[in-house]
Parts: structure tokens; sequence; C-alpha cells
């Protein structure tokens, strides 16, 4: 009796949904196969055929051009797979720094639109409709030209102590490296694990005893102070590289180009917009009981929206923030317009200088897609320890 | 302004084109063009006295003109022309891909190009080379003097390797600013950006022209740093139509060289010179050897006048760029245009 209820297993046939489904899956991949198949054997056919030289042993050869600026030095002697490389330490200082801006301004933002002051609310509306509506290549080159046009000409920068100010850029002091800044590194590293692992015994405390500690003021202190330690052991170096005016240009000190500052004030801010409003919705979707239930327990505003209102909002916030930062980091490659050698500045005279169209796009694409891979996997990551956890 | 968007788009379609695209065969070029009614030329966006539309989308130029004086040889009408506007990344794939018949848009000959890109050198149209421009007012006299400067530029061209040479070899540290577009580099080095904008010394000139509030606010330094053959490219793969690009312009500067202008080409028929003869197709059929009629150089030559009408007109002392002839003159005038003999 038990037997007939249970419905038989169906034998294997021709006929059997299983096995069309196998059948289709099959037949999608190969079909798939055989495209990529197809372009990859026919360019390569096309390309020999009239005899254009392909591959990617270029990488190797001297690259025979300058880049402008750069994290690190590079020589023109060296080979194009250096100058990838910093191109592509160029797209990162922008999308890194970009991202951390366009978070910072674009949560203000998002938590002025609550604000009870209607100037304030009005302002932070008007800043999201006006910038999130203007395409940002336009916004890349009116930032690129009010620097470039607005500014005094180098010879005649502004000058602000030891800063100066022109169409060269922003021109400051750097502490030139003594061994004594290792230590001062070593102490703020040290500094930082102490306060780290005071942090952990205050909320330890915390929870035994109810006892509240300042969880960020001390734990800064501490870090500061250690730092300071290690600058006094390495002997206090003070030195530093400040720039002065030359001939025709300041000289010397660091500086920031107006194409990085163009790019970077560019797309913070036409990215912070974005950012604005998914910070609004995430606070808006929590509900409002969460927020009066925060007062009724006595919790100030501040705590309310820390530990409260923000964690829960976050869920709803992290997904969208993500697309945001991708969109940041792609949007980058707009730099080339205003003359910042990003990755595909460099790929756009690494083309011309070698001919290799295909190869070079490709390694464009392949730059993209593993940053982009890279930030998606970050935040998800944060995104599941941010997730509901059910206990 | 989402020109530089649809710009690298249109490099990817092109390079996807090349994914694409049936390989060529030998001799198809001239049956396309005949078929099609049109030669297909890739010219510069912009650049005056070299290739530019006016505000009724008409071309002219010195590159244009070349394209002209091909499609009069082939087709016996030099309007009939389709002109591919291509930045500097687009022109070698638009070429390559079948895009576009020649490649006239102020291209430097290098040994790298002719041998790794799967296309053919026709032949040098103008000798240019690489030269600075500065402000007046920086009282720079000479490229040497650049010492630690910044120096605006546009992307993939010859111009950004050539500086770097020159900086190396006479160590300048010249720092560059690179941009796609030449509109966004030249704008940059007039808003005062770089102290210095660098191309092509007739490039430099057209610019001054064009687009500086007061030309004479601007010096081009007389020392040029770099040799830039210019002239048009075709594909490899296509001997018949290679040779009709080179012997149009072989053709046009043999015939300065001969007096056979624009004006007295109908007159010289009937010439004695037995050159003349030869050019104009009266006494011997040259033009049947390349595959076309015997008035091929001509028809070419009453379209766009001869290499020197067409110097004069673009980019001569009394057009707008205002160049001297200097080495573009013909060999026995003190220059290097020497045209293999039509014959």
């Amino acid at each position: 009796m038990t037997q007939a209820l249970v419905p038989k297993k169906n034998k294997w046939s021709w006929r059997s949904r299983s096995f069309r489904g196998l059948v289709y899956q099959v037949l999608a991949i190969g079909l798939i196969g055989l495209v990529i198949w197809f372009l990859v054997h026919n360019t390569l056919v096309n390309m020999r055929v009239r005899g254009i030289q392909s591959g990617f042993d270029f990488l190797g050869r001297t690259a025979g051009f300058d880049i402008g600026e750069s994290l690190f030095p590079f020589d023109s002697n060296e080979p194009y797979w250096r100058a990838y490389l910093v191109g592509l330490a160029n797209t990162l200082r922008v999308a890194v720094v970009g991202i951390i801006l366009a978070t910072v301004i674009g949560t203000l933002i998002g938590l002025g639109r609550f604000s009870r002051n209607a100037l304030v609310r009005g302002l932070c509306s008007a800043y999201v409709e006006c910038f999130r509506n203007i395409p940002v290549l336009l916004q890349l080159l009116m930032w690129y030209l009010v620097l470039t046009e607005l500014l005094p000409a180098t010879y005649e920068a502004w000058e602000a102590g030891p800063f100066f100010l022109s169409k060269g850029g922003v021109n400051f002091p750097i502490p030139i490296w003594t061994t004594g800044h290792a230590w001062t590194a070593l102490g703020i590293f040290a500094g930082c694990v102490m306060a780290w692992l005071y942090r952990r015994w205050a909320i330890r405390k915390f929870e035994e005893t109810g006892i509240v500690r300042s969880l960020f003021w001390i734990p800064l202190a501490i870090a500061i102070i250690i730092g300071l330690i290690g600058w006094l052991l390495g002997g206090a170096p003070t030195q530093m590289n400040r720039p002065f005016r030359g001939d025709f240009a300041i000289e010397q000190g660091g500086a920031l180009t107006p194409e990085y500052l163009a790019v970077l004030l560019g797309l913070s801010i036409y990215t912070a917009a974005f950012v604005a409003e998914v910070v609004r919705a995430g606070i808006q979707s929590v509900s409002r009981g969460q927020s009066e239930a925060a007062s009724a327990l006595g919790l100030n505003q501040n705590l309310e929206m820390r530990l409260v209102m923000l964690p829960q909002a976050l869920r709803v916030i992290i997904p969208p923030m993500t697309n945001q930062y991708l969109n940041l980091t792609k949007n980058s490659s707009l730099a080339v317009a205003i003359g910042y050698p990003d990755v595909v500045s460099i790929a756009n005279t690494a083309i011309n200088q070698t001919g290799r169209a295909v190869e070079c796009i490709a390694i464009v694409m392949l730059v993209y897609l593993t940053l982009s891979l890279a930030t998606s996997l970050l935040m998800n990551w944060y995104n599941a320890r941010a997730a509901i956890k059910e206990r | 302004m989402k020109i530089t968007r649809i710009k690298f788009a249109a490099a990817a379609v092109a390079t996807i084109g090349t994914l694409l695209a049936a390989p060529a065969y030998a001799g198809k070029t001239l049956d396309n063009i005949k078929s099609r009614g049109q030669v297909v030329c890739g010219v510069n966006t912009g650049l005056a006295g070299f290739s530019q539309a006016d505000s009724n989308g008409k071309w002219s130029g010195l590159d244009i003109d070349f394209c002209r004086a091909m499609a009069a040889a082939v087709l016996g009408d030099g309007e009939k022309v389709k002109y591919v506007p291509l930045n500097t990344q687009q022109r070698f794939t638009a070429l390559q891909s079948g895009e576009i018949d020649v490649l006239a848009r102020n291209t430097t000959f290098t040994l790298t190009r002719d041998a790794s890109l799967g296309l053919h050198i026709t032949g040098v149209t103008y000798y240019d080379g690489q030269g600075f421009m500065v402000p007046a007012k920086s009282n720079i006299k000479s490229a040497k003097q650049l010492k630690g400067q910044t120096v605006c530029v546009q992307s993939g061209t010859t111009t950004e390797k050539n500086m770097t040479d020159f900086s190396k070899a006479n160590g300048l540290n010249i720092k560059p600013v690179v941009f796609e577009k030449v509109e966004a580099a030249t704008g940059a080095y007039f808003a005062g950006r770089c102290i210095a904008y660098t191309t092509d010394a007739s490039g430099l000139a057209s610019v001054r022209n064009k687009e500086a509030r007061n030309p004479a606010d601007h010096v081009i330094l007389t020392e040029l740093i770099s040799k830039e053959p210019l002239g048009p490219m075709v594909r490899r793969g296509d001997d018949e139509w290679f040779a009709i690009a080179k012997w149009v312009i072989y053709g046009l500067v043999e015939a300065e060289e001969y007096g056979v202008t624009q004006a007295n080409v109908e007159q010289m028929r009937s010439s004695q010179d037995p050159v003349v003869q030869r050019i104009l197709g009266v006494s011997e059929d040259t033009g049947k050897l390349l595959g076309l009629d015997k008035d091929w150089l001509a028809r070419a030559i009453k379209t766009t006048g001869n290499y020197g009408e067409i110097f004069e007109r673009n980019v001569g002392p009394k057009s707008a760029l205002g160049l001297p002839r200097g080495v573009n003159n013909q060999w026995n005038k003190g220059g290097l245009m020497y045209a293999f003999p039509v014959r």
C-alpha cells in the first residue's frame, strides 16, 4: 500500500523533463561557446590576412612616452605594463578617494533632507536635483574649466601660508622622508592596535557592567598619543619639502594637478547626489515606530540615529550604494576628456603607438571588470554582515 | 558634450567591425569604389588647411584635395567622395576594417606603422616637423627653456613620443598633460593650464589661426624636434589600389614640375613635351596599367590643380595659414618633392 502512494520515480526516457532540460543547457552553452570561438577565430584570421600584428608581447616593450602624474616614479624607458600600472594606480586614486568623498558628502546631504531647518532641507534638495540631472561629462568639463580659467597663472599663484593655488593645481609641503617617519608610522600602527584592543575591552565591560565609555574619542586619543610617542622616539623630524616660486611654475613640494582635482570633484559631487537619495530612501524605509520606540527608551537623537535607525537603514542602503560605487569607478574613465592620465588614457596612447587596438581595449575592459567585481565582493561581504541576523 | 563617449563607442564599434568583417581580397577596393560610385576617405575631424568642413558641410583642405583627386582619377568626378571624420584612435582601425578606402588624415609615416599595422604608406603630401607654441609674454625663445614645465598634447599621436625623446635627450623633464581631443588640448593651453602646446608645426599654425583670440599673442618656436612626413595610407593586400593612390600623388607633383595647371590642362594637351603628353595621356595610355582610363591624371589635375596649386590654396603663404613652401617645394627648387616619373 505505502509503495503505491510514493510517486513512481520516472524511468529515464528521451521524453523526460530532466533530459530535455539537459539538452537545452548543453545547446545554450555550446551556442555561446561557438559564438565566442567564431569571434576570436575570425578576428585572428582577419588580422593575419591584413598583416596586422597581434598579441600581448608589446607589454614588455619600452613604452617611450612620459606620463604627467603618477603615484610612483615612471620613466619613458620602462615597459608598457608599467605604464598600464601607473594608469591603474591613477584610476584607483580617483576611485577610492572619490568613493570616500561621495559617501561623506552624500550621507550629509541625505541626512540634511530630514533637517528641521527649511533652508537646509531646501538646499539639500536643490543640490540633489541639480547635480544628478546634469551629465557627468559636462560636470567634469565644467570643473576643469573653472579650475583652469578662473585660477591665476602659475607665475602669479595665490599663496596661503605654505600652500599655493594656481592653474598648476594645489601645491603643498610634504615631509622629507627620514627614518624618524618610520618610527612615527610604527607608533601610529601600534596606537591603532591598542585603540582597537581598548574598544573591545570597553564593549565587553559595557555588556558586563553597563558603564558607558566613549568608543570613539578615547581610542582616537590613544592612537594619536602613541603615534606622537613614536614620532618623538624617531627624533621628531620636522623637515618639510616646501613648494616655492620658480621661474614659470611652482617647484618642489607635493602637488595635486587641476586634472586630478576636476575628476575627483566632478565624480564625487555627481555621485554624492545619488548617494544622498539612497541614504534618504534607506532612512525613510525604517518605520516611524522604531524612532518613537527609541525615544521612549530615552535615547537621545544622536544615539537613536546611530543605534536604532542606521543599522536598520543600512540593510536597504548597501545594495544600491554598491551600484553607485561601481558607477563612480566606471565613470572615472571619462577622465580622459580632461587630460587625466587614467588607464583609458594610457590605453589610448598605447593603441596609437603599437596599433594593438583589440588587445589594449581588452586590457581596459579587464581592468574595469576586475575593479567592479572586487568592489561588489567587498560590498556583498559588508551587506551580509549588516543583514538581519536571526537569533 | 557626449562626443567623447560617442567616439569611444565608435572606436569600440570599429574594433567589433574588425571582429566581424570578412577578409578583403586583392583588387577588391577598386571594384568596390566603382560599384558604390564613391571613394570613402578617412579625414581629420577639423584641422584648418588640411581637412575642415565649413558651415554647409563642404570639406576643404590639403588632405581633402587628395581625396578629390583620387575620386576624379577613378570615377571621373572629384565630388564623388564620402568623408569619414576620424580621431587619432579610430583612424587605423577604420582603414584596417575596410570602413574607408584611404586614410588622408595628416598621418605621420613611421616604421612601426608601416610594418605592423597592415597598412601601406603611399607618398608624402606634406613634410612637417613637430614644434612648440608658447604665449608671447612668456619670453620663451627655445624649446630647451621648457625645463620641468607642463606641455599640453593630444593623445594617440607620434607627438607624445617625440616630446618624450626630446625631453630625455636634453634632460628637460617636461610634464605632458595628455588630452583625447585636440580641442581639449588646445583649450587647456589657451586657458593657461600649460606653458606650451606641441604638435606638428602646420597644426600649430592652424590652431593659432583658428582658435587664438589674438594670434599675435602666441609664438611658434622656430626649432622643430622631429621629422613628420604626412600623407595618405591604404590597406595592405590590395596592390592595385595602392598603386593608384601612390601615382595620383606622384602625378600631381610631376604636373607641377612640368607646369601643368588646373587652368592650362586643356591647352597643354597640344604640348610637344613628351613628359606632358604622357601625363595627360595623349601619347601613352598610363591609365591602362593602373586599371583606369587614359585621362585619369588629366581629370585629377583639372579637379584640384597640381601639387603646388593645392599647397598654395590650402596652406601656402597667401592662405589663412600662411605657411612657407619650405621643404615642400619641388626638388629642383630646393625642396623635397620629388615625384617618381610618370612613364
